[in-house]
C-alpha cells in the first residue's frame, strides 16, 4: 500500500480502477448476474456520472471561493431548460452554450444574494431551487403549451473510439478490439475490456469535455494566479483583501462559473440523454453532485471519482430489472465495509470499525437470505451510499476554511 | 413602532418588486398583468376561495413551523418533504388498521404521524452529532430515500394485501370515518354565510393554530426555546452557559420532524387514505414560507396565506386565461429571493443605525464614564 501511495496519479488511479474491477469480477463469479462488468453498465454509469460530475465541479469552483452552493440543483434545472430551448432554436452546440448561460444566470443570482447582500448561503440556495423550476414551468407553458415537456431536441452526438471500440477513422471501419477481448470470456481480462468498451463506445462529446475538465480545473485552480486568488477567497479572504485582491470579484466569477458548469450538466440531461426537456428529469443530480463534491474532498479528481461511483450504482439499477445485479452488489458492499472496518482498526477508530462491521454483516445476511433484491432498494442505494460515505469519512474531509462565511469589503 | 416599520418594510418592498418583475414577465408574453391580478383578487374575495386558501395555508404553516424550529438554531432541516410524506403513509396505514372512538382514533393517527416524522428527522440529528454529517446533505438524501424507496416499498406491500384490488383502491386502505378530522365549516359560518360548492374547511386549521401558539410560547416563555435561540445565536456562548449542544441538535431535529408529521393530516382528513399521488412540494414550500415570515409565528401566518393565495389563484388564471397559471410559482420564487435579500439589507442598516446610536450615546455622556 505504501508503494502504491508513492506513485504518481497516472499510475495510482488505473491500479485502483483495476482493483475495483477485480473485486466486481470476483463477486460476479459467485453470483447469478453478468451485469456488474457488462458494457451497458459502464455506459450507463458514464451517462449518469456526467451531470453529477459537472454539478459537483460547479460546486468545487463556488465552494473553493467560499460560497456554499446548494442552489446547484436549481442551476442544473435552468441549464436543462435553456439547453433544450437553445438546441431547438439554434442547434445543439449553441444549445449547450445557452444551457450554460442559463445556469450561469442562476449562479449570478446566487452571487448577488450571498456575496453582495450577505444572505445566508443555504437560504439563498434554497430560494434558487424553488425559483428555478417555477421559471422553467412558466417558460415551457408559454413557449411549448406544456409546463413540463418540450418538443424533441437535437443532440451534439457521440463518438466511437477507433480501433479500441470499433469507431470509424476517415471512412475506415476500424476493428473493435475491446469487443473481441470481451468475447473471449477470459476471467478478469474480458471484464476489464467490456467495462472499458462501455466508456469508449457511444461516448458523448460532452462526456469527453467533462473528463478533460478534471486536468483543466486542477491546472486553473492550483497552477495559475487566478486559481490562487480564487482559493484565497475561500480560505482566508481578509488576507487576500489585504494583498489588494478584489475578493468580491473572484467570488462572483467563481459562483457564475459554478452555475455555468451545473447548467452544462443540465443541458446534457435534456439534449443528450432525454432528447427533450422534461420537468423532474434532474432526479436530484445537482444535490448528488454536491455529495460527490464532499466525497471528493473538494478536489476535481475526487469529484469525478464520486460521480462515477454514484453513476455506477444508478446505471446498474437501470439495467437491473430482476434485481440480481443489485443483489450481487450487496456482497460488494459487505466486502467494502469489511475493508473500511479493517482500515478503521489500523487507525484505532473503534466506533467506526464496529459500525462498519455491523453494517457489513447486515448486508451479508441479506445477501445470503435473498435471491434478488426488490427494486426499491436499488432506487435508494445511491442515496444510502452518499450517507454511508459521509458517515465514515465526513470527519476526515477538509473543506475550504472560510466556507459559508460572509465577507464584506473592508473586512481585513 | 420603528422596529415594526423595519420589520414590515422588507416584505412589503419585496412584494412590490415581485409585482414589478412578474408584470414585466406577463407583458413580455402578451398578457395583461392588471387583468390577471384583478382576476386573482376578485376570485379570492369569494368565501369558497377563502376556504380553499385556508385549507392550503394550514399545511404550509405547519411546514413552515417545522422548518423554523431548525432555522432558529441554524439547523437546516431541508427534509421536511420526506418526513411528512413518510409520516403520512405510516399514519394512514396505522389509522386504517384500528377502530376506536373518534377522539382517540384521531389522536392516535396524529401521534403516529408526529412520532414517525420525529424519528425520521432524528436520524439526521444523530448523524450530525455522532458522525459530523452535515444535516443539509443528509436530510436531502433522506428525502430521496423516503420518497423513492421506503414509500414505494411500503405502498407496494400494503397494496398487495388488499382484496378486490382496483384502480380506485390504490393507496392504503381507507380509514374509518371515526379517524377523520371533521371539518369546521360550522365555526366559520357563525361569522359568514353558508359555505357552498361542497367546500369543507379543514379541522386541522385548529391544530395549526395550536402549533403556532405553542411555537410562540416555546420561544418566548420556555427554557427549551431559550436554549434553542441561544444555540442558534452563539453556540459557544450557549455551551458555556450550560446548554448541551449535541442534545439540543437532536431535540430540535426531532421537534421539527414531529411538526412536519402533522402536515399530511390535512390531506388525510380529506382523502381518508394515503393516495398514490399525495400533494408534493409542501415541505419545500414550507421552507420558503418560514424564510419569508422570518421564522416569526405571526409573520409565517401572513406568508403562508400569501403562498396559499398564490397556489389557489392558479386555478382561476387557467379558467379566465388572463395569464399562464405558472406565473404564481414564479411569484412565489421571486418574492422569496427578493425578501431574503431585503432582510439582509435591512439587517445591515439596522446594525449600522444601532452602532451610530451607541456611538452618539457614548459621545454625549461624560468621558470618565466611558473609560470606567
Amino acid at each position: 500500500m505504501k508503494w502504491l501511495q508513492d506513485q504518481p496519479a497516472w499510475i495510482r488511479w488505473p491500479i485502483y480502477a483495476l482493483l475495483g474491477i477485480l473485486l466486481l469480477t470476483i463477486v460476479q463469479s459467485i453470483s447469478d448476474t453478468e451485469r456488474l462488468t457488462a458494457t451497458p453498465t459502464s455506459r450507463e454509469m458514464l451517462r449518469w456520472a456526467v451531470p453529477i460530475f459537472l454539478a459537483g465541479l460547479g460546486g468545487l469552483f463556488s465552494e473553493r471561493a467560499g460560497v456554499v452552493n446548494i442552489g446547484l440543483e436549481g442551476m442544473l434545472i435552468l441549464g436543462m431548460w435553456f439547453g433544450a430551448w437553445g438546441s431547438i432554436e439554434y442547434g445543439p452546440w449553441i444549445g449547450l452554450a445557452i444551457g450554460m448561460a442559463g445556469g450561469a444566470l442562476g449562479g449570478f443570482l446566487h452571487a448577488i444574494a450571498t456575496v453582495t447582500f450577505g444572505v445566508d448561503h443555504i437560504i439563498s440556495g434554497v430560494a434558487i431551487n424553488i425559483l428555478a423550476p417555477a421559471i422553467t414551468r412558466y417558460l415551457s407553458d408559454e413557449l411549448w403549451d406544456s409546463p413540463t415537456t418540450s418538443p424533441s431536441t437535437e443532440s451534439v452526438g457521440d463518438w466511437d473510439v477507433p480501433v479500441l471500440a470499433g469507431g470509424s477513422l476517415f471512412g475506415w471501419e476500424s476493428p473493435d478490439v475491446l469487443l473481441t477481448i470481451a468475447n473471449w470470456e477470459w476471467w478478469f481480462l474480458s471484464d476489464v475490456a467490456a467495462l472499458t468498451r462501455g466508456l469508449l463506445r457511444g461516448t458523448h462529446w460532452v462526456a469527453i469535455i467533462a473528463i478533460l475538465l478534471v486536468p483543466a480545473t486542477s491546472w486553473l485552480l492550483w497552477r495559475t494566479r487566478f486559481g490562487l486568488r480564487l482559493r484565497i477567497s475561500g480560505e482566508n479572504p481578509s488576507a487576500g483583501a489585504a494583498q489588494g485582491i478584489n475578493i468580491i470579484r473572484y467570488k462572483y466569477v467563481a459562483v457564475i462559473i459554478s452555475g455555468a458548469l451545473a447548467g452544462l450538466g443540465g443541458a446534457f440531461i435534456s439534449t443528450e440523454l432525454s432528447g427533450l426537456f422534461q420537468g423532474g428529469n434532474s432526479a436530484g443530480r445537482g444535490f448528488i453532485g454536491l455529495a460527490a463534491l464532499i466525497f471528493g474532498n473538494w478536489r476535481p479528481g475526487g469529484v469525478l471519482l464520486g460521480a462515477l461511483l454514484f453513476g455506477y450504482v444508478f446505471g446498474l439499477d437501470l439495467k437491473d430489472l430482476d434485481g440480481t445485479a443489485s443483489h450481487a452488489l450487496l456482497l460488494v458492499n459487505t466486502i467494502v465495509l469489511i475493508g473500511v472496518a479493517a482500515w478503521a482498526i489500523t487507525r484505532k477508530r473503534k466506533a467506526d470499525a464496529i459500525l462498519a462491521t455491523i453494517l457489513g454483516a447486515l448486508a451479508f445476511i441479506w445477501w445470503v437470505a435473498a435471491e434478488a433484491v426488490p427494486n426499491w432498494w436499488s432506487n435508494i442505494l445511491p442515496y444510502v451510499l452518499v450517507l454511508l460515505v459521509l458517515v465514515f469519512f465526513a470527519q476526515r474531509l477538509r473543506m475550504p476554511a472560510a466556507l459559508g462565511q460572509p465577507f464584506r469589503k473592508g473586512d481585513s | 413602532m420603528r422596529r415594526f416599520l423595519f420589520a414590515a418594510a422588507a416584505p412589503v418592498g419585496a412584494l412590490a418588486v415581485t409585482l414589478v418583475i412578474t408584470s414585466i414577465a406577463l407583458i413580455l408574453f402578451g398578457s395583461n398583468p392588471l387583468e390577471a391580478y384583478g382576476d386573482m383578487l376578485s376570485h379570492a374575495s369569494k368565501l369558497e376561495t377563502q376556504v380553499d386558501i385556508l385549507n392550503r395555508a394550514t399545511p404550509y404553516y405547519l411546514s413552515a413551523v417545522a422548518a423554523a424550529i431548525g432555522f432558529r438554531m441554524n439547523l437546516f432541516n431541508i427534509g421536511v418533504e420526506g418526513q411528512y410524506l413518510f409520516a403520512l403513509l405510516i399514519a394512514a396505514q396505522v389509522g386504517s388498521l384500528v377502530a376506536l372512538p373518534q377522539v382517540f382514533h384521531i389522536l392516535l393517527i396524529m401521534t403516529v404521524a408526529m412520532a414517525v416524522g420525529a424519528a425520521y428527522a432524528g436520524i439526521a440529528g444523530v448523524l450530525k452529532v455522532t458522525r459530523g454529517v452535515n444535516e443539509v446533505i443528509s436530510t436531502i438524501m433522506l428525502n430521496s430515500i423516503a420518497i423513492s424507496g421506503l414509500i414505494a416499498l411500503l405502498q407496494q406491500r400494503w397494496q398487495a394485501e388488499q382484496e378486490n384490488f382496483t384502480s380506485t383502491t390504490l393507496g392504503t386502505n381507507p380509514i374509518d370515518e371515526s379517524g377523520l378530522m371533521p371539518n369546521i365549516n360550522g365555526l366559520l359560518e357563525i361569522f359568514t354565510r353558508d359555505i357552498g360548492q361542497g367546500k369543507e374547511l379543514t379541522g386541522v386549521l385548529l391544530v395549526a393554530v395550536l402549533v403556532g401558539v405553542a411555537y410562540h410560547l416555546l420561544l418566548t416563555r420556555m427554557r427549551f426555546g431559550f436554549d434553542l435561540r441561544a444555540s442558534g445565536l452563539n453556540p459557544f456562548a450557549a455551551r458555556a452557559g450550560g446548554v448541551p449542544p449535541k442534545q439540543m441538535i437532536v431535540a430540535a431535529m426531532c421537534l421539527s420532524g414531529a411538526v412536519a408529521g402533522l402536515i399530511g393530516m390535512v390531506e388525510l382528513a380529506d382523502t381518508g387514505k394515503f393516495s398514490p399521488n399525495p400533494i408534493k412540494g409542501l415541505g419545500f414550500g414550507g421552507i420558503a414560507v418560514a424564510l419569508l415570515g422570518r421564522n416569526h409565528p405571526g409573520g409565517m401566518v401572513l406568508s403562508a396565506l400569501l403562498f396559499a393565495f398564490l397556489d389557489v389563484s392558479s386555478g382561476i388564471l387557467q379558467n379566465t386565461e388572463a395569464a399562464t397559471k405558472e406565473i404564481v410559482n414564479i411569484m412565489q420564487g421571486i418574492v422569496l429571493l427578493v425578501a431574503v435579500v431585503a432582510y439582509g439589507v435591512t439587517k445591515r442598516i439596522q446594525t449600522r443605525e444601532e452602532a451610530r446610536a451607541t456611538a452618539e450615546a457614548l459621545r454625549s455622556s461624560e468621558p470618565a464614564e466611558v473609560l470606567a
